[in-house]
């Protein structure tokens, strides 16, 4: 047994698939230093060291046997942050190897594919919620700044939607529960890793003057559309579940 | 801007334009010109959902609930004793902005009541549009509502800067809307839409030839009906929308029950309960239309002109037609696939193509998504189904009902907790 431990960036993974063809291992389990705690004592350790060209080898291969497609769905099942999100993946990418010519993420029998399928549908569903759920606040400095809590790491997936959105106001979402943001100044959209956690409240004081009063009007918006006769609570909580309400301006009033 | 002010008008405005059902965002793409505001795409996006359980997509605000007619089933009519206002073109497009900048919307819909006369009002609300689109550089999503009787030039000018227009003709029979809305007459309502159809045609066929033409209400039109404010039956409804997807390629016909919220002797009760499920069943029916072949005729006819409450109407139609079952998977084409209670289109196609690698049981079926509850009784696996001696039953559509529980459960049983 060997355990191969790399630095949990997505080419960290993808050397380390390289190497467990490089070096022949057979019983592996590639594991994230982060999450590592020694249990099996007599498993074998062998560090990774993330070396772009040798990821850029596995997924140009992949590539020409999945699609550009196929790798999307394997950045879903590295984003979804299951525990056993390696295993999965190496699964599939020795499947892809040993079938060049089929794209073997289309055998649904197969007990790992189906689960990558079933990832990417959970992954898809909650990009899609954050396009819908992201609310933006208005600070003094004219950024609209938004928070989110997401279940999946689901940022780098909707990077591009609020790009091609928002192209003329400064914009900052924030991921709360993985202390790292996207931030639109005009010129670029790029990621952000603060050192320190942000002091939220003390930035959230510095509301824009006229923030106060749009979220009021959406509010009282919120409130007259609804038809009060047709009442269907099991039905609002079935689309827009309780997790996502306190970041819902239209929920806090 | 008094925000008081505009808090009350939008108070009201919105309140007022909440029973128009429409509010989808989807059909168009529009893309993001260099450094300007908004991105829509074909498929769209609800933002929110109100506590009924319909979904939040668009600002959707009457200009005005000031109007001359005096419809019966509208809360804006004449006649009617409520607080008026109205919107300036400027507090809509601020609004609208201002929303969208937060991402609370995806657009606009913007409807009026009638004020002066059609084209006065038509020309206000494309005022906005075009506001919107010239001055604020703005792109997502526009759906305006047409005035009936408005003029062809506005309409033109209309279609040039919203995505999507649209006329609610609001009570399905001549008679019922001579009842209820005297003044208002069908062909008003018509006239616009045909013109928009045929200006889609034409932006179509020019779209062929040349590379860069103007958009021409690229999301195309819709409309509605009240459903159970007069007393037409299921039947004549479905005709008037098959109607319209033949003769005018509406890309949505909406179906609104009724909410009784005036008194008027020509009108349901106030106490009369909204026809939920039978709207449900009109739209089950409506899907059936656009996307399972089916054709008007053959979900309801004149000896039966009430959908059936109890199940939907594609196992309705299935239970009428015992003699064109079971269906073979393995040879059956996809029409008559997608006939199958319990298959939907999704499951349908994957049938087809799965069952070229192998033969198909039941418990493929399962996994392929179907609803095999309902589905089992109306097949013929080539090993045989157990469930086929139940096909001939006389009790099949209780064994049906019995293996599956009804969202709508409860209003059948609301007279027995009566007691």
């Amino acid at each position: 047994m060997t355990i191969l431990l790399y630095d949990g960036s997505f080419d960290g993974l993808f050397t380390a698939i390289f190497e467990v063809f490089e070096y022949k291992f057979k019983d592996v389990e590639i594991i994230s230093r982060e999450r590592f705690h020694q249990e099996n004592i007599f498993a074998e350790i062998h560090e990774v060291i993330t070396q772009e060209a040798k990821s850029e080898r596995v997924l140009n291969k992949l590539e020409e046997n999945i699609g550009k497609s196929g790798i999307h769905e394997l950045v879903k099942v590295f984003l979804s942050e299951e525990p056993d999100l390696e295993q999965i993946i190496l699964s599939a990418v020795k499947q892809s190897i040993q079938y060049p010519k089929e794209n073997i993420l289309q055998n649904y029998a197969d007990q790992d594919i189906l689960r990558i399928a079933k990832i990417c549908k959970s992954v898809s569903r909650e990009r899609h919620r954050m396009t819908a759920f992201v609310r933006f606040e208005k600070m003094q400095d004219e950024v609209f700044f938004a928070k989110i809590d997401p279940d999946f790491n689901v940022l780098p997936l909707i990077r591009k939607h609020f790009k091609d959105r928002y192209q003329d106001q400064k914009w900052m979402i924030y991921d709360l529960r993985r202390n790292y943001g996207l931030l639109y100044d005009l010129k670029t959209c790029d990621f952000f890793y603060p050192e320190e956690k942000i002091d939220l409240n003390k930035y959230q004081q510095k509301f824009h003057d006229e923030e106060k009063n749009y979220q009021t009007l959406w509010q009282r918006y919120f409130f007259k559309t609804n038809i009060v006769e047709r009442k269907n609570l099991k039905l609002h909580i079935q689309h827009v579940p309780k997790r996502y309400w306190k970041y819902l301006t239209e929920k806090n009033w | 801007m008094n925000f008081d002010r505009l808090k009350e008008k939008l108070e009201i405005l919105a309140d007022a334009a909440k029973y128009d059902v429409s509010c989808s965002s989807s059909g168009g793409s529009r893309k993001n010109k260099k450094g300007a505001l908004g991105d829509s795409s074909a498929s769209g996006i609800c933002h929110t959902y109100t506590e009924d359980g319909r979904c939040v997509s668009l600002l959707k605000v009457l200009l005005t609930n000031h109007c001359i007619y005096d419809c019966a089933y509208c809360v804006s009519r004449s006649s009617n004793d409520i607080k008026r206002a109205a919107f300036t073109v400027e507090e809509v497009v601020d609004l609208t902005i201002n929303f969208y900048r937060r991402n609370y919307i995806e657009g606009l819909f913007l409807s009026s009541g009638i004020f002066k006369n059609a084209d006065t009002t038509m020309e206000r609300l494309v005022r906005v549009a075009k506001k919107l689109r010239l001055e604020e550089n703005f792109n997502g999503y526009i759906h305006l509502k047409s005035i009936p009787g408005a003029s062809d030039l506005l309409m033109q000018e209309a279609a040039l800067y919203a995505d999507r227009l649209s006329i609610n003709i609001e009570i399905p029979t001549e008679s019922g809307l001579k009842l209820l809305a005297p003044e208002k007459n069908r062909e008003d309502m018509l006239n616009p839409m045909k013109y928009i159809q045929s200006g889609i045609t034409q932006y179509k066929e020019e779209k062929k030839i040349f590379r860069k033409v103007p958009k021409f209400a690229p999301a195309g039109q819709s409309t509605q009906m009240i459903v159970g404010a007069t007393n037409e039956n299921d039947l004549q409804i479905i005709k008037v929308a098959d109607h319209f997807y033949k003769n005018y390629n509406l890309k949505r016909v909406y179906y609104s029950g009724y909410v009784p919220v005036l008194e008027d002797t020509r009108l349901p009760a106030l106490t009369t309960a909204v026809p939920m499920l039978r709207e449900n069943r009109l739209y089950q029916s409506d899907w059936l239309m656009r996307f399972y072949g089916f054709k008007a005729d053959e979900i309801l006819d004149p000896h039966m002109p009430f959908l059936d409450l109890e199940v939907d109407p594609k196992l309705s139609w299935a239970l009428r037609h015992l003699d064109q079952f079971p269906i073979n998977l393995q040879s059956a084409d996809y029409q008559m696939i997608l006939r199958i209670p319990g298959i939907g289109v999704k499951t349908a196609k994957k049938i087809v193509s799965a069952r070229r690698f192998q033969v198909l049981t039941i418990e493929n079926l399962q996994k392929l998504g179907a609803a095999v509850n309902r589905a089992k009784y109306f097949i013929d696996f080539n090993a045989g189904n157990v469930f086929l001696r139940h096909l001939t039953d006389l009790n099949l559509k209780k064994l049906l009902i019995g293996g599956s529980t009804s969202k709508f459960q409860d209003q059948f049983s609301q007279q027995l907790t009566l007691f």
